[in-house]
């Protein structure tokens, strides 16, 4: 004899998400509404206006899939007493299925209003501090071309970065007696540069090596010392990526290198390296974007990146907006080498699993 | 004089003795298979003589050479020794073929094609020679072994060291392999072999040692040990073996 265990619960969690979507809509609008009533410019009532008809619409649509929940549970109650379990559990479940998008579509809509409505406040003065267009507009250019200053910094601070760490992390590996005060070396390199903050680095080189009166590196220019501050604070970090990817490597790669005759510099090069490399890719990226993002730190030394030449703008606007524009920059660049790292991240997973 | 002599060879890894005084001869083109418990010394007797692990006390000569103690070049003796490991031990940046060449090209400076026409000839031998073009992760594991063979091999050594080769294989894969060693044992290819396939030790090797606890504990041809053992551990050893079926 078939004896199946009944269907999950799906009355109280629809009921709930009927409940929390009802909740949605009435803070939409008694929000919206105090928000309005606070505004006096004519032009932005009427925006307010609009914003709250269209989260009154997502709410709606979020009560429809809440409802659409409830019928499901319902459905899945009659089948149930209709002794056909299966169906039961396949309404049941589709039903938790759409209540529980349902709580997160709530969830979505009501922080999208309630930042929205933050914009308005005060008649949109933290709109106007942070985001008004026509500053945007005119420091934009100036902005975007000082930024090539920043791209600049990073390209060369990132191709030294990539040999030095190198360099760095096989010296920390050197084996045996005569590695030992070279791995002291890199052990020391590496522990100090990674406990100095990055802008007290940038801040020593950029005003001490100017006083040093020494050959060569005391004329460099700005940018350069900029770049030399960067390639040594992030060299360090690379060097331990590498690090780590090589360690990563199963001893028995040495092995079976060395059995078949090959030095240890040897095997290093050609089977190694090429493995270690491969695996701490995403993990360099993702500090290649922490040093992009560092370029800004620049405006200490009088630099003149995208963050310095805002800072021009804003200081004589007493506004905000050109500042904004930096950062969407930085966002617009950042957030495709971000998704790019996590998509090689879930490809070398996914080769892990085979 | 004997191709590889080992004379009181000891090894320790910090307090614990491994090896307490090992001495064996193996002659050009004999086989010679390490039989023994788990633990006994077999994998450290090998790496050993590979000098992948270095050894405390005693001497290792190849060819008439001591390749043991400091200032031996240690990258010729290796080649002069392949060594096989169990866990095929390729390299998965390396398709089959580069696997096989990298080495002739970087060591023995063959020219390429030289090194990838031998590759692929030897590939032929071990019925994988289709397979040139795949990466280690694409094989089996008994086609990985093959592979793993045949790259020591194109090093041109004159003694291969085998651990174990066939212990990491599905019982059908491990035909395939063996009859790979039958035949480079017919060729007079001197072989040292830890093994737990007793059949094959009995059939293909010159000369069977019992290791029992890093010491040496009885050499003979295969009749003797596996017929009359004169050691009652021996006879313990093979005992277990015989009662699980595997001799
Ligand atoms: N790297 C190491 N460090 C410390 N001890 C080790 C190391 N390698 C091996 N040993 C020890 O040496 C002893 C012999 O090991 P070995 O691997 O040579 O045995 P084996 O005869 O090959 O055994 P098996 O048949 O299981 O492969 C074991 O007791 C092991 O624990
Ligand atoms: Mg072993």
């Amino acid at each position: 004899m078939q004896r199946l265990s009944p269907a999950p619960r799906a009355v109280p969690i629809a009921s709930t998400a009927v409940g929390v979507s009802l909740l949605l809509l009435f803070i939409i609008a008694t929000l919206g509404g105090t928000v309005r009533n606070g505004i006096a410019d004519p032009a932005l009532k009427t925006i307010s206006l609009w914003l709250i008809v269209v989260a009154m619409a997502a709410g709606a649509l979020v009560l429809l899939m809440a409802g659409w929940s409830m019928t499901l549970a319902m459905r899945a109650n009659r089948q149930t007493r209709a002794d056909n379990i299966l169906a039961a559990r396949s309404s049941a479940a589709a039903s938790r299925q759409d209540a529980f998008i349902a709580f997160g579509l709530s969830l979505a809509v009501l922080a999208i209003f309630c930042f929205v409505q933050l914009l308005l406040q005060n008649d949109g003065k933290l709109q106007q501090t942070f985001l008004q267009w026509q500053l945007m507009r005119e420091s934009a250019v100036d902005v975007l071309q000082a930024f090539a200053v920043n791209v600049k910094l990073a390209v060369i601070s990132q191709i030294l970065v990539l040999v030095i760490g190198l360099v760095l992390a096989v010296a920390r590996m050197a084996p045996g007696k005569a590695g030992a005060p070279i791995r002291f070396m890199a052990v020391a390199y590496i522990d100090l540069m990674r406990a100095v903050p990055a802008i007290i680095v940038l801040y020593l080189i950029g005003f001490g090596l100017p006083l040093t009166n020494l050959p060569v590196l005391a004329s460099l220019s700005p940018d350069w010392f900029a770049i030399i501050a960067l390639t040594l604070t992030y060299s360090a970090y690379v060097a331990e990526i590498y690090r780590s990817g090589i360690a990563s490597i199963h001893p028995s790669q040495w092995s079976a290198s060395r059995s078949l005759g090959f030095s240890y510099v040897q095997t290093l090069r050609w089977f190694i390296l090429p493995q270690a490399i491969r695996l701490v890719v995403p993990p360099l990226l993702s500090t290649f974007i922490a040093l992009q993002k560092d370029t800004s730190l620049v405006n200490v030394i009088g630099t003149l990146d995208a963050f310095n030449q805002a800072k021009f703008y804003a200081s004589s606007s007493f506004n905000l907006s050109s500042v904004s524009v930096v950062a969407i920059v930085f966002v617009v660049l950042t957030i495709p080498q971000t998704r790019y790292v996590d998509w090689r991240l879930a490809r070398a997973n996914k080769r892990l699993r085979g | 004089m004997a191709f590889i002599e080992i004379e009181d060879l000891q090894k320790s890894y910090g307090e614990h003795e491994v090896l307490k005084g090992i001495s064996l001869n193996v002659d050009r083109h004999q086989v010679v298979t390490l039989i023994g418990a788990s633990g006994s010394g077999k994998s450290t007797l090998l790496r050993c003589l590979n000098a992948l692990d270095t050894i405390n006390n005693g001497q290792i000569r190849v060819d008439g050479d001591v390749v043991s103690g400091p200032g031996v070049d240690l990258n010729r003796l290796r080649r002069k020794v392949g060594m096989v490991f169990q866990s095929f031990n390729l390299f998965p940046h390396l398709s089959v073929e580069e696997n096989i060449v990298t080495g002739p090209i970087k060591l023995l400076h063959h020219s390429r094609e030289k090194a990838r026409a031998r590759a692929a000839e030897l590939l032929e031998r071990v019925n994988l020679g289709h397979r040139a073009k795949y990466y280690p992760d694409q094989l089996s594991g008994g086609q990985q072994q093959r592979v793993a063979i045949v790259r020591a091999i194109a090093m041109e050594p004159e003694a291969l060291l085998l651990d174990e080769i066939t212990s990491a294989l599905d019982p059908e894969l491990v035909a395939e392999v063996l009859n790979i060693l039958r035949d480079l044992a017919k060729e007079g290819m001197t072989m040292i072999l830890a093994t737990h396939e007793m059949q094959f030790a009995k059939e293909v090797s010159n000369l069977v040692v019992f290791l029992e606890q890093g010491r040496l504990l009885e050499a003979g041809p295969p009749a003797q040990i596996f017929g009359s053992p004169t050691q009652e551990r021996t006879r313990a050893f093979l005992k277990q073996i015989i009662d699980a079926g595997r001799l």
